[in-house]
């Protein structure tokens, strides 16, 4: 399975630079699409200094933990995103005709390179956030700080694949699905507790976005109440099962409905 | 009303929207997925500047009822004034030579076009402006929809408004003309809607760039778009700046006219001649 | 062996009305129809059989293609192809079939097609010695050589339609449907393609299922036929039955000189001018050959010529006698 995904991979890698002019200039574009919530965030704190008690270079750090997962999730989980169009040309079909999961198939049928100028814009962000000396180092939370890209990475995907799974149903009305995939990227720079206590449970227990940015943040920060807030990124994954079950739903009705 | 109803020279025009209108109602469930998205967006964002008004009111360069106007007027009225919000069926047909096509049918493609984008943010602006507003002015205080400052206000704001969306859509014809030079219409595309979104005041309202910076962007032909037009209908641009606000828009509506018609009869040109 | 033994599907759509108060109206209330896709359907295809599935648009053969293939679970009946029931057990069934849809690609637009070939390769796990006989023999029986390093978007609609037959082969599938392969092609294409259909189902056995609305490709290659239309199977029969039955007609064009045209039971004048004459003749009433004597025993015939009813024609006649 490693190997076919390493084959498709290679086969994507090829594709996309057959047209480099084009896709260098796309990865330039990709970079300023970001810079504006970037430059948002620096402008609103030139104004106010703090939000519910978080500094400017912490809104910062989270934004880049959010952003940099959102963009490889949209690199890597691509299929799911566009999967409106994979299901209307008909693609789908051709998945199933073939001895494979349709979920892996549907994973390994796009990757988006075009996506490392919002990853790479990302990056260059947390490293500036890193080097304000904003968290005080130790093993412990570069690991938390990759668990949180990790988990938020894969959490990102369940919300993708919640998204590809409605459309087994209807390829209309998806746009609430926004809400969470870029309402998730563009309001989760912010700790979602400076949205109010009903948003953060909201994004605490149905879409966990809050787990892999607030709670371990805080203990980045060496704020949080508990040293289990560590694993909290841990908790984004059991999103994962709803959104499989869903999808294999989905399956089931394209299957009866063939539409 | 039948298409041969209309007066002549209004006749594909006319079309165009009706067809754009009629094809919007078929997609129920697409209107009612983008109130409910526009409603959280909304919402959201109001409690995010709730947040930041708690932190330093006096920081505010408006008051929070302001704000909270300006926010429910951008989701209610977001197909009309963000670039992005665009007809890629015309980007599309650029991009793959279909454009030949066009230039065999006798009418003026800028007009066309323009007409184009114009009906097609017109088309999803009407279904879906009306619940946003609807609900958003029966939201209790402070965070609903309220009644402009005056009826002066109410109207400056809706002239300021209609004037905003040609500056968008006058922008959108030099996206347009662009794609037949560029090597990537797509990278462009994104970079031109990125910045334009900063520019206009899509992801924070202008008054609360900083100093120094706010009076550039304020001059820039961006800040025509729904920036003045969201100001002037929540009372925070008053008086004289009214009209120096509108007169700005209607400068920059004129230099984007002509210098897209300019643009496009010459780019034109080079397409016959070229064969593309 | 592919068994299908009353299948039932049907659709619900939304009705779309034209015009503004419509839409409008439909916009608040929406009304549903139900479209019986397949109506009690049942055939069985022994191994090796070619046929072909003829029909006309929307009667049920895409439908068909896709319960066969697993895509579609029916709303009842059963289908056992090979013994396995195509929904349930797709992974183990889909080894055992190759896809071809005229109108959608399976290939990679911006790499070689060697490339796709090879990701197909992996995808269907297929042996390394396997995947390199069959790649060797395709390429040679469809005269891939120079097309395997050309990017699939550089090749024509035939070149690319070559290449797709033979990314469906790849894997040794023991049945082969085909929907519409020859959509589009240019004469020497449409022929190639078929004769490799031929030489496949003789030299291997492969079991093939054809849909199209090209007669010629029936002609050339099936020697069974079933009709569709609404959903139901209206005929199953060899080319030669559905000629007995439905080619009844011949056009005799004459040229003679003197005497007066016969009555004759069965013979209708087309058009006559002196010397010349366009006969239309039902040969359940008088056989080709009876006409063509009593008319030289009254004529003196200078030259005859006889045309059958082509088989576009007869399908023609066809759709019309089950009002299809």
């Amino acid at each position: 399975m490693f190997k076919l995904y390493g084959k498709f991979f290679a086969i994507h890698l090829r594709s996309q630079m057959q047209y480099k002019t084009s896709f260098i200039l796309t990865v330039l574009g990709q970079c300023l699409t970001s810079f504006g919530a970037f430059l948002s965030i620096y402008f609103l704190f030139a104004r106010f200094h703090q939000v519910e008690g978080f500094v400017f270079q912490e809104v910062l750090l989270c934004h880049a933990v959010v952003l940099l997962s959102f963009s490889l999730a949209e690199i890597v989980f691509r299929g799911f995103d566009t999967f409106a169009g994979i299901i209307s040309r008909g693609e789908f079909d051709r998945f199933l005709l073939e001895p494979r999961s349709p979920m892996f198939r549907t994973l390994c049928t796009r990757m988006e390179f075009s996506r490392l100028g919002r990853l790479a814009e990302a990056g260059i962000v947390m490293a500036y956030a890193l080097s304000t000396g904003v968290v005080v180092w130790n093993w412990a939370k570069a690991g938390v700080l990759l668990l949180m890209i990790v988990c938020g990475t894969l959490l990102f995907a369940g919300l993708f694949t919640v998204y590809a799974s409605f459309c087994f149903f209807s390829i209309q009305g998806l746009e609430f699905m926004n809400i969470f995939t870029d309402g998730g990227r563009e309001f989760g720079q912010y700790p979602f507790t400076v949205y109010g206590r009903r948003i953060l449970r909201f994004f605490t227990y149905i879409i966990p976005l809050a787990c892999v940015q607030y709670y371990p943040l805080l203990y980045l920060l060496d704020r949080a109440p508990s040293p289990w807030y560590a694993l909290i990124p841990l908790g984004a994954l059991l999103f994962l099962v709803p959104s499989t079950l869903f999808w294999r739903l989905g399956v089931r009705h394209y299957k009866s409905s063939g539409s | 009303m039948s298409v041969q109803n209309l007066p002549r020279f209004r006749r594909p025009y006319g079309i165009f929207l009706r067809i754009r209108f009629l094809n919007g109602l078929q997609y129920r469930a697409a209107a009612l997925g983008g109130l409910v998205t526009q409603f959280f967006w909304g919402g959201l964002t109001i409690c995010l500047y709730a947040a930041f008004y708690r932190s330093d009111a006096a920081a505010f360069p408006m008051t929070f009822p302001q704000l909270v106007n300006y926010i429910w007027l951008q989701q209610a009225f977001l197909a009309l004034f963000f670039v992005w919000q665009n007809d890629n069926e015309i980007f599309d047909c650029i991009s793959s030579g279909q454009v030949a096509y066009e230039l065999c049918r006798p009418w003026d493609l800028y007009g066309m076009w323009f007409a184009r984008n114009a009906a097609h943010r017109l088309s999803s602006a009407a279904l879906r402006c009306v619940p946003v507003l609807l609900v958003a002015a029966l939201l209790p205080a402070p965070y609903g929809l309220t009644a402009p400052a005056s009826w002066q206000a109410f109207l400056c704001g809706l002239l300021s408004g209609v004037l905003g969306f040609l500056v968008v859509v006058a922008f959108v014809m030099l996206l347009y003309i662009a794609t037949f030079y560029t090597l990537s219409p797509l990278g462009l595309r994104i970079a031109v809607s990125a910045l334009s979104e900063f520019l206009s005041g899509g992801l924070i309202p202008l008054p609360f760039l900083p100093d120094g910076v706010r009076q550039v962007v304020n001059l820039l032909p961006f800040a025509s778009m729904q920036n003045a037009p969201f100001l002037i209908y929540s009372g925070s641009v008053t008086g004289p700046a009214i009209l120096s606000t509108m007169a700005l828009q209607c400068f920059w509506l004129g230099i984007l006219f002509l210098v897209g018609r300019l643009l496009m009869r010459r780019t034109l040109r080079r397409v016959v001649v070229q064969g593309g | 062996m592919i068994q299908l033994e009353h299948i039932h599907k049907s659709f619900r759509v939304a009705r779309r009305s034209a015009g503004m108060k419509a839409a409008l109206h439909s916009f608040l209330h929406r009304e549903y129809t139900t479209i019986h896709a397949l109506d009690d359907l049942s055939f069985t295809i022994g191994d090796g059989e070619i046929v072909g599935y003829i029909g006309p648009n929307g009667a049920g053969k895409s439908s068909t293609i896709k319960v066969m293939s697993g895509i579609l679970t029916p709303d009842s009946g059963t289908c056992r192809i090979n013994g396995r029931i195509p929904w349930r057990q797709r992974i183990e069934h889909v080894r055992e079939i190759g896809v071809v849809f005229g109108q959608r690609s399976q290939l990679w637009w911006d790499v070689p097609v060697i490339d796709s070939f090879s990701l197909l390769q992996s995808i269907y796990s297929i042996p390394d010695t396997l995947y390199r006989q069959n790649l060797e023999e395709l390429t040679q029986l469809l005269h891939l050589e120079e097309l395997l390093r050309t990017p699939t978007r550089q090749l024509s609609l035939g070149q690319r339609m070559r290449c797709e037959i033979a990314a469906a082969l790849l894997h040794s599938p023991k049945i082969l449907f085909l929907d519409e392969p020859t959509i589009g092609l240019d004469a020497v294409s449409k022929l190639a393609v078929r004769s490799f259909i031929r030489e496949l189902n003789q030299n291997k056995g492969t079991t093939v299922l054809l849909t199209t609305h090209d007669m010629q490709d029936i002609e050339a290659l099936a020697q069974r036929i079933l009709l569709i239309g609404r959903g139901r199977l209206l005929l199953d029969g060899s080319l030669q039955d559905l000629r007995r039955r439905f080619a009844t007609g011949r056009i005799l064009t004459l040229a003679y000189e003197g005497g007066a045209l016969p009555q004759l039971p069965g013979i209708r004048v087309l058009t006559q001018e002196p010397g010349h004459a366009r006969l239309a003749l039902d040969t359940t009433c008088t056989s080709t050959a009876d006409a063509i004597k009593s008319l030289s025993q009254q004529l003196s015939i200078t030259d005859i010529a006889v045309e059958a009813p082509t088989a576009e024609e007869m399908v023609v006649a066809l759709y019309k006698e089950y009002q299809i």
